[in-house]
């Protein structure tokens, strides 16, 4: 017999045998039963086949480019490690960033990675389900890669050791596994919307430029590998949220309000979520990137805008939330570290006051707000620790039923008054930080009803330590529910002054200098 | 719709009176007074008089600021669910109108000054 049994096979040819030829019309099983997600969220799609692959990648290639990735990666993560190199940061209050980061990010990448496979799954069209089935294996890889170098961290430094249970419990930490879990729990076509497209496109770099721009200025080479070989990944991810928005536009006129309230939905959801990120850059890195207001400018007022101008023509709008937004910028940080500062006997990382060469910093980066409304504020807490009273809120927070946000945030127009929304369903009544909230419980109530928010569950209680007993006369609410975090009092939290974290990385960087 | 779902589906509110064992929550902001970054969240009995929340609750987390000492509570104005109120300290959060989940605001005209809404 004769074989003809071409060399290699060109890209076109192996792109379509490997991709697109895997696909077939089921026929012991009707389409429709085999893939059942498509149509409950009342996107129409016609054919499939009009799907443009943005990257002509097929999963051979895709193993060895990623394998190769894995190798430099842990190659340096390693050295890093061997080489103490932690001591080579800044200054060891950097390292409570890490903290934020580990406890809440290795969860998103993992859920994001649920998400992802679903899709790779219930996409009928085979170039969507590759291209998902790829993204859902970054994002494990991202989990994976900051598991590991993450927990370099955890044999010296307090705070680390137990970021998973803490993730699913923690009152702040509900703030990130509440908004993926919203995601995860929509249809696919919002999945791909709320993640692929407003989180990965439109703002990804204001997650990627405070920490792993961040971990460069400050001296994190571990922290900084991991970031630029996930970020390697990213302009795939990109192109696929994009390509996704724009082909189902084109496939039914119809499916615009329903995308476009999505994308309204999700950039308000993202950007509550950055609230946390804010603060980071403005506070928490000792050596400054940028303010969060100059990111916000560069990478959404810029950038983000010059994308809505491109979708424009399929009748895309900038989601409304921006003119609340551009007018947060100014405040935005500083609201969240005024919350975590006071609220430091509840943080799983330390917090701590800015200096006055920090605070300066501040007054030049938002001449507007800071001198008027933030700088006093810090220096009335500098005072109380002066007298040797430190600060510390010990209260329950009130918090937001969509975003989970404690009611920190003011009304647009009045810096000094916190911002409160309502509305009444069935009975009871419900709370928001914003109009913007507000509507998003209105869209779907029964979603957010379940909400499970810290405040409220410690109330039930629902979160005390195993074996407690709230009956019991010595019976102390707040350290129960802090061993129920498992959070040590006096050191994982507190301020970073006379922190353990802060005495031993003193000691070690003293003996790695001198002899 | 009530939620997207792929069948019918009825959300279970997480955080009804019944789950209180008895008490209810009640959630205080005192405006223009951002120290305290978030109006707290309590979890009260019913039977509590206004009086006692002030006196208990309010000033275990308020007493610190520089100002709750000189408040005129004659001169006060408080806010239920956006609206003007006036309540009695004398009788009970219940009779006071205030159910679970109600918002109250304090406002404490001419003690607003603090540079920085301290
Ligand atoms: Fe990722
Ligand atoms: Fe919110």
């Amino acid at each position: 017999m004769d074989m003809n049994v071409k060399k290699k096979l060109g890209l076109k040819e192996k792109y379509a045998l490997m991709t697109r030829s895997l696909g077939w019309e089921t026929s012991y099983e009707p389409m429709d039963a085999v893939f059942p997600q498509t149509r409950y969220e009342g996107i129409r799609i016609h054919d499939w086949d009009k799907w443009e692959d943005p990257f002509r990648l097929t999963m051979d290639a895709y193993w060895k480019y990623q394998a190769e990735k894995e190798r430099k990666l842990y190659a340096i993560v390693d050295a890093y490690a061997q080489n103490n190199g932690h001591l080579g940061v800044t200054d060891a209050r950097y390292i409570n960033a890490l903290k934020i980061f580990l406890s809440a990010v290795p969860s998103l990448e993992y859920n994001a990675h649920r998400g992802f496979a679903r899709l790779g799954r219930e996409l009928p069209g085979v170039g969507p389900q590759i291209a998902c089935q790829m993204q859902a294996i970054d994002e494990i890889r991202h989990a994976q890669t900051q598991i590991h170098s993450l927990s370099n961290y955890n044999r010296f430094y307090n705070g680390f050791h137990d970021w998973k249970h803490m993730n699913d419990r923690l009152w702040y930490l509900s703030v990130p596994k509440s908004f993926f879990e919203d995601a995860c729990t929509c249809g696919p076509f919002e999945f791909i919307i709320a993640i692929g497209f407003s989180f990965e496109y439109v703002l990804t770099n204001l997650v990627f430029v405070p920490f792993i721009s961040g971990a460069a200025y400050n001296g994190d080479m571990g922290a900084m590998t991991f970031g630029f070989s996930a970020q390697s990944d990213e302009a795939r991810h990109m192109t696929l949220g994009l390509e996704v928005i724009k082909f189902m536009l084109e496939q039914d006129p119809a499916n615009l309000p329903i995308i476009q309230a999505w994308i309204d939905k999700w950039v308000w959801r993202g950007v509550r979520l950055l609230s946390i990120v804010a603060m980071l850059m403005d506070y928490m890195l000792p050596k400054r990137i940028m303010s969060w207001k100059e990111a916000w400018e560069v990478y959404f007022e810029e950038n983000g805008m010059a994308l809505f101008k491109d979708l424009a023509r399929y009748g895309i709008k900038v989601p409304d939330c921006v003119e609340l937004i551009k007018k947060e910028k100014d405040h935005l940080s500083h609201q969240a570290w005024n919350a975590f500062y006071t609220a430091g006997k509840m943080t799983n990382f330390h917090t701590w006051l800015p200096t006055e060469e920090e605070m300066d910093w501040l007054s030049s980066k938002y001449p507007d707000t800071f001198d008027r409304l933030y700088r006093p504020r810090f220096e009335h807490y500098r005072e109380m620790e002066k007298q040797g009273k430190r600060f510390y809120n010990t209260t329950l927070p009130m918090l937001c039923q969509v975003c989970q946000i404690p009611m920190l945030f003011t009304e647009a127009d009045d810096p000094t008054q916190i911002s409160y929304r309502q509305v009444t369903h069935q009975g009871d009544k419900y709370h928001f930080c914003s109009d913007h909230c507000q509507h998003i419980f209105e869209r779907e109530p029964d979603k957010y009803v379940e909400a499970w928010l810290p405040a409220h569950q410690i109330w039930q209680g629902n979160c005390f330590a195993e074996g407690a007993d709230p009956g019991a006369p010595d019976f102390d609410p707040l350290k129960s529910v802090l061993d129920y975090w498992h959070l040590v009092y006096g050191r994982d939290n507190l301020d970073f002054e006379g922190s353990e974290d802060q005495k031993n990385f003193a000691a070690w960087r003293a003996q790695a200098t001198r002899n | 719709m009530p939620v997207v779902a792929i069948a019918p589906y009825v959300g279970v509110p997480k955080d009804t009176v019944d789950r209180f064992h008895g008490n209810q929550l009640l959630y205080v902001g005192w405006d223009r007074h951002l120290m305290f970054y978030a109006p707290v969240c309590l979890c009260l009995p019913p039977a509590m008089t206004f009086g006692e929340l002030v006196r208990g609750p309010l000033a275990e987390a308020w007493s610190v600021h520089p100002q709750w000492s000189s408040i005129d509570w004659s001169a006060v104005r408080w806010l239920r669910s956006g609206e003007a109120f006036d309540p009695d300290f004398e009788r009970s959060l219940a009779d006071n109108g205030i159910g679970h989940k109600e918002v109250l605001r304090l406002q404490t005209p001419g003690l607003e000054a603090l540079p920085g809404a301290v």
